[in-house]
C-alpha cells in the first residue's frame, strides 16, 4: 500500500462515527501541521488528550519554579515551552518582566555544565516530562553529583503516560482507539499497551512522527475496528524495541519511584508521577500535592481534553480563554484542542 | 500588564501593543496605514501642489541583536539594511538614513569601529548617506543598541501598499526562508553549523519589479513574525482571504534541520533578506522572471495567490484569513505568531 | 509529546557523540545507548535514547507495505 492509497481510504470512511485519541503533544503539533483533519472522513474524529507534559504542569509548580527564578544569585533553566505556561501570578515569560531570572536550556546536560562553569550562581532546572525525558535528568544528575557540582537544583514534575491512558479508558468508554506515543515507547516498549488493548479491548498503535507514520496508524486503527480487532501494535519499529530501551527504564528505576501527580485541568492521577527517591540537595516534587490553579469556575477543559465536548462549547473559548492568555493545557499548548480551534474560527 | 518578550515578537502581541497604546494616542491618517513607512506629500512644503514631486518615504527601526556579530553580518549592516528595506517595501528609492546608538559601559571601541565601518560600507553600497546621529551611554555589560531612521523617494504614479491586494493576485517570495533567525538561535545555543543570516539590501529584487513596469500591489519583507506573521498582516489590511503552498516555500536542509531539533515553525522566524511581493496573476511570470535574475532573487518562487476579496468590514471579525497546503495535500490555518516562537519540548 | 529526531553519529568519545542533524552538528550525551559512527541515534532534550534502525525513506516504505488491506 502507499500514502496516497491510504489517505483514499480515509477520506472515504463511510463507517459509524469514530473517536481516535493521540496523547502526545508532538502527534498533536504534526496532526495540526500536516493537516491530517482536513485529510480524511469527518466521521473519524481524532482529540487531542492530555499528551504534553508541559501544557498539564499545575500551577503551583510554575509558582514554585518562579520562587526560585525570583531568588537572588539564582537562574532558572526550563525548556521553552514552559515559559508560558500560566502561574497563580503569570506565566515564567510574565514574571521576566518583574525581575524573574528564567533562562531556555536546550538539554539538561547544558545545565550541568553552566552550574560548572558559573559557581556563584545557583542554577535551578524546571524538569518537567514524561518518560522520554527522565533518563536524561537521571544521567544529569548521576553527572553532577560525580562531579560534585553543588549549584545545581532539579525541580522535578515528572509524570508517566500509562495511568493517564487508564483514567481515560476507565472514564471515558466512548474512545475507539488510541495512538500512542512514539517517544515515550522508545523508552517503555509495547507491554503497557499490550495490557491496556486486552483489558479495555481497543487497538492501541504506537507512531511516529511523520505524517505518513500518523496516516499509517489512523488507517491501522480504523482496519482493526472494522475487523473486530484489539490489538496493541507497533508501527515505529524504527527505534521503538518490544522491550523499550533497557537501559533507559533502568536508570528511571535507580533515581524515581511513582507517586500520585496533579495534571492541570485533570486533576491526580494515581501512579502517574515520578520522584526522585534520594533528592539530597535537589527538589524531587511534591508527590501529587501540587494545587492546580483553580480555574474559573465555566472551564470545561476537562471535558474537551477527553472530547467530551467540542473547545466552542466552553463558556470561555475566545473570551476568558485565548492563546495569548490561556487557561486550561488545551489552550495552553497551540496545538491543543482549543489552540487549533482558536486559530480555525471565524467570528 | 506588563512588558514581555512577547511584545517584542513581532506577533500578536505586537500588534495588540501598538493598537492599545501606541495607535490610541499617536493616531493619524498617516500612521494609521500601519506600512513599512509613511509617506509624507512633499509639496505641503511648496505653496502649489505638485503631484509630480511624488512623496516622501520615512520609516524608523530599532535594532537589539545578539550577538553584535554573526556569520552574514552583524548589527551595523542590519540596521542600514532594515530601514532601507522598509523603504523599499513601499517603493521608494532610499537616500539617507540617521542613527542613533545606545551604547553600555563596557563596548570595546574597537568592536564599536567594526560595526560603524561595516555600517558606512552598507551605506556605500546601498548609494546612500548618513546624515545625522546621536549617541548616549548608559549602564550595563557592553552591549550596543541602535535605531535608524531612513528618508526616501516614492516617485509619482506609484502606489505600492499592503491594502491593494486583490482576489486572484500572485504572492511571490524571494528566496529561502528562516536564515537570519536560525543563525542567531545556533550562535546562542551553540550549535555549530553553516547558516549565515541572509541580511541584506533588497533594492535588487524590488528594483527589478518596478523597472519590469510590474503594476505590484504590495511589498513587504519578512521580518520579526515570519512569514505566517507578514501574510497575515497583509490580509488583514487588504480584506481578503490568501491561499499558499508548502512544498513550494524554499527551506535549505540545514534550516530545517535546526528548526527540527529545536520544535521551532520556519513560517514564524524572521528573515532580514527576504520579502514578499503581490502581483497581478497575468503579471506574474513576467515578475518572476525579472526577479530571479537578481541576486537576492536567485531562488524565488510563486507560493501561493489572493484566494478572496472580502467585503470591507470583514478583516475585522475574520481570523482564518491565511491557509496553507500542506505537501501531503491538507489544509489549515496559518495564523499570526502568538507569543515569542521559543524553542520547545513537547 | 517529546521532540526527538534522528541524527547521524559523527564521533564518539566517552559518553557523547557529535551527532549531525542535516548539517548543524549537536553533542549528545550517549548514555542510554550504543551507537557506532554513521549510525543514526533518536535524540531528545540532548539524549541519545535510541539507535535507529534504517533511515526515514525506508522506515516509511516499509511501514505502509506492511499495512493490511481494511477488507
Amino acid at each position: 500500500m502507499d500514502t496516497a492509497t491510504v489517505i483514499e481510504n480515509l477520506k472515504n470512511y463511510d463507517g459509524p462515527e469514530l473517536k481516535l485519541m493521540e496523547v502526545c503533544g508532538t502527534h498533536t503539533a504534526s496532526i495540526f501541521k500536516s493537516g491530517i483533519r482536513s485529510m480524511i472522513s469527518p466521521a473519524i474524529k481524532l482529540i487531542s488528550g492530555p499528551g504534553c507534559p508541559v501544557c498539564v504542569t499545575p500551577a503551583a509548580y510554575i509558582d514554585k519554579c518562579a520562587g526560585y527564578a525570583m531568588k537572588k544569585d539564582h537562574i532558572l533553566l526550563t525548556f521553552g515551552d514552559m515559559m508560558k505556561v500560566p502561574g497563580t501570578e503569570g506565566s515564567l515569560s510574565d514574571l521576566k518582566g518583574r525581575g524573574a531570572s528564567a533562562e531556555l536550556m536546550y538539554s539538561p546536560f547544558e545545565a550541568v555544565e553552566r552550574a560548572a562553569a558559573h559557581p556563584e550562581t545557583m542554577f535551578v532546572v524546571a524538569a518537567v516530562g514524561f518518560e522520554t525525558t527522565a533518563p536524561a535528568y537521571a544521567l544529569a544528575i548521576e553527572d553532577a553529583k560525580e562531579r560534585g557540582i553543588k549549584n545545581l537544583k532539579f525541580v522535578t514534575a515528572l509524570k508517566t503516560v500509562v495511568p493517564a491512558l487508564s483514567l481515560i479508558c476507565e472514564n471515558q468508554p466512548d474512545i475507539d482507539g488510541f495512538i500512542c506515543p512514539g517517544h515515550v515507547s522508545v523508552i517503555i516498549g509495547i507491554k503497557p499497551y499490550e495490557r491496556l488493548a486486552v483489558k479495555y479491548k481497543k487497538p492501541f498503535v504506537i507512531a511516529g512522527f511523520e505524517a505518513e507514520h500518523i496516516l499509517a496508524v489512523i488507517y491501522d486503527i480504523v482496519r482493526q475496528i472494522k475487523k473486530g480487532e484489539a490489538r496493541a501494535k507497533n508501527l515505529y519499529g524504527n527505534a521503538v524495541r518490544e522491550q523499550g530501551n533497557i537501559k533507559a527504564l533502568h536508570i528511571i528505576k535507580k533515581h524515581f519511584e511513582e507517586g500520585p501527580a496533579m495534571w492541570r485541568g485533570l486533576g491526580i492521577i494515581d501512579g502517574s508521577g515520578l520522584y526522585l527517591k534520594n533528592e539530597g540537595s535537589f527538589d524531587g516534587g511534591s508527590r501529587g500535592l501540587d494545587a492546580d490553579i483553580k480555574l474559573p469556575g465555566e472551564c470545561r477543559c476537562k471535558d474537551v481534553i477527553v472530547g467530551r465536548i467540542n473547545p466552542d462549547e466552553c463558556p470561555m473559548f475566545a473570551k476568558g480563554c485565548r492563546p495569548d492568555a490561556p487557561w486550561g493545557p488545551c489552550m495552553v499548548s497551540g496545538e491543543g484542542a482549543c489552540g487549533i480551534w482558536y486559530r480555525n474560527r471565524k467570528a | 500588564m506588563k512588558i514581555t518578550m512577547a511584545h517584542g515578537g513581532g506577533g500578536k502581541d505586537s500588534a495588540d501593543l501598538m493598537k492599545n497604546i501606541f495607535g490610541k494616542h499617536f493616531g493619524n491618517e498617516i500612521l494609521d496605514k500601519m506600512e513599512d513607512a509613511a509617506l509624507v506629500d512633499p509639496s505641503l512644503f511648496c505653496n502649489t501642489r505638485n503631484e509630480e514631486m511624488g512623496k516622501i518615504a520615512c520609516s524608523t527601526d530599532s535594532f537589539v541583536v545578539t550577538p553584535l556579530e554573526f556569520p552574514g553580518g552583524d548589527i551595523g549592516k542590519l540596521c542600514v539594511c532594515g530601514t532601507l528595506n522598509d523603504l523599499l517595501m513601499m517603493g521608494a528609492q532610499p537616500l539617507y538614513i540617521t542613527c542613533g546608538f545606545i551604547m553600555e559601559e563596557g563596548l570595546e571601541t574597537d568592536l564599536l569601529e567594526r560595526i560603524v565601518l561595516s555600517m558606512a560600507e552598507t551605506a556605500r553600497e546601498a548609494g546612500i548617506k548618513i546624515i545625522a546621529g546621536d549617541t548616549k551611554v548608559i549602564e550595563g555589560s557592553g552591549g550596543l543598541y541602535i535605531n535608524t531612521t531612513g528618508i526616501g523617494h516614492v516617485p509619482s504614479g506609484r502606489n505600492i501598499s499592503a491594502a491593494n491586494c486583490k482576489k486572484g493576485d500572485k504572492i511571490m517570495l524571494s528566496g529561502t526562508l528562516g536564515e537570519h533567525h536560525a543563525c542567531i538561535l545556533s550562535a546562542r545555543m551553540e550549535i555549530e553549523n553553516g547558516i549565515r543570516s541572509d541580511c541584506g539590501f533588497l533594492s535588487d529584487v524590488a528594483n527589478a519589479l518596478l523597472d519590469a513596469g510590474i503594476n505590484v500591489r504590495t511589498m513587504r519583507d519578512v521580518t520579526r513574525g515570519g512569514l505566517a506573521t507578514v501574510l497575515n498582516e497583509i490580509a488583514e489590511s487588504s480584506c481578503c482571504e490568501m491561499v499558499i503552498r508548502e512544498k513550494d516555500i524554499p527551506l535549505s536542509a540545514e534550516v530545517k534541520g535546526l528548526t527540527d531539533i529545536l520544535g521551532l515553525d520556519p513560517m514564524y522566524m524572521a528573515n532580514e533578506g527576504k520579502m514578499i511581493a503581490v502581483i497581478p496573476e497575468e503579471e506574474a511570470e513576467k515578475a518572476l522572471a525579472a526577479v530571479k535574475k537578481t541576486s537576492h532573487g536567485k531562488e524565488a518562487v510563486i507560493i501561493g495567490e489572493v484566494s478572496e476579496s472580502l467585503p470591507g468590514n470583514a478583516a475585522v471579525d475574520t481570523v482564518a484569513r491565511v491557509t496553507i497546503i500542506t505537501p501531503l495535500g491538507g489544509t489549515r490555518v496559518l495564523d499570526m505568531l502568538y507569543g515569542e516562537g521559543l524553542p520547545r519540548i513537547c | 509529546m517529546c521532540i526527538a529526531i534522528p541524527g547521524k553519529v559523527i564521533s564518539l568519545e566517552g559518553n557523547k557523540a557529535k551527532v549531525d542533524f542535516s548539517g548543524n552538528t549537536v553533542t549528545v550525551n550517549t548514555g542510554l545507548v550504543d551507537p557506532k559512527p554513521g549510525q543514526y541515534v533518536l535524540v531528545h532534550a540532548g539524549c541519545a535514547i535510541e539507535v535507529m534502525e534504517k533511515e526515514k525513506a525506508e522506515e516509511l516504505l516499509d511501514i505502509f507495505a506492511d499495512l493490511e488491506e481494511i477488507r
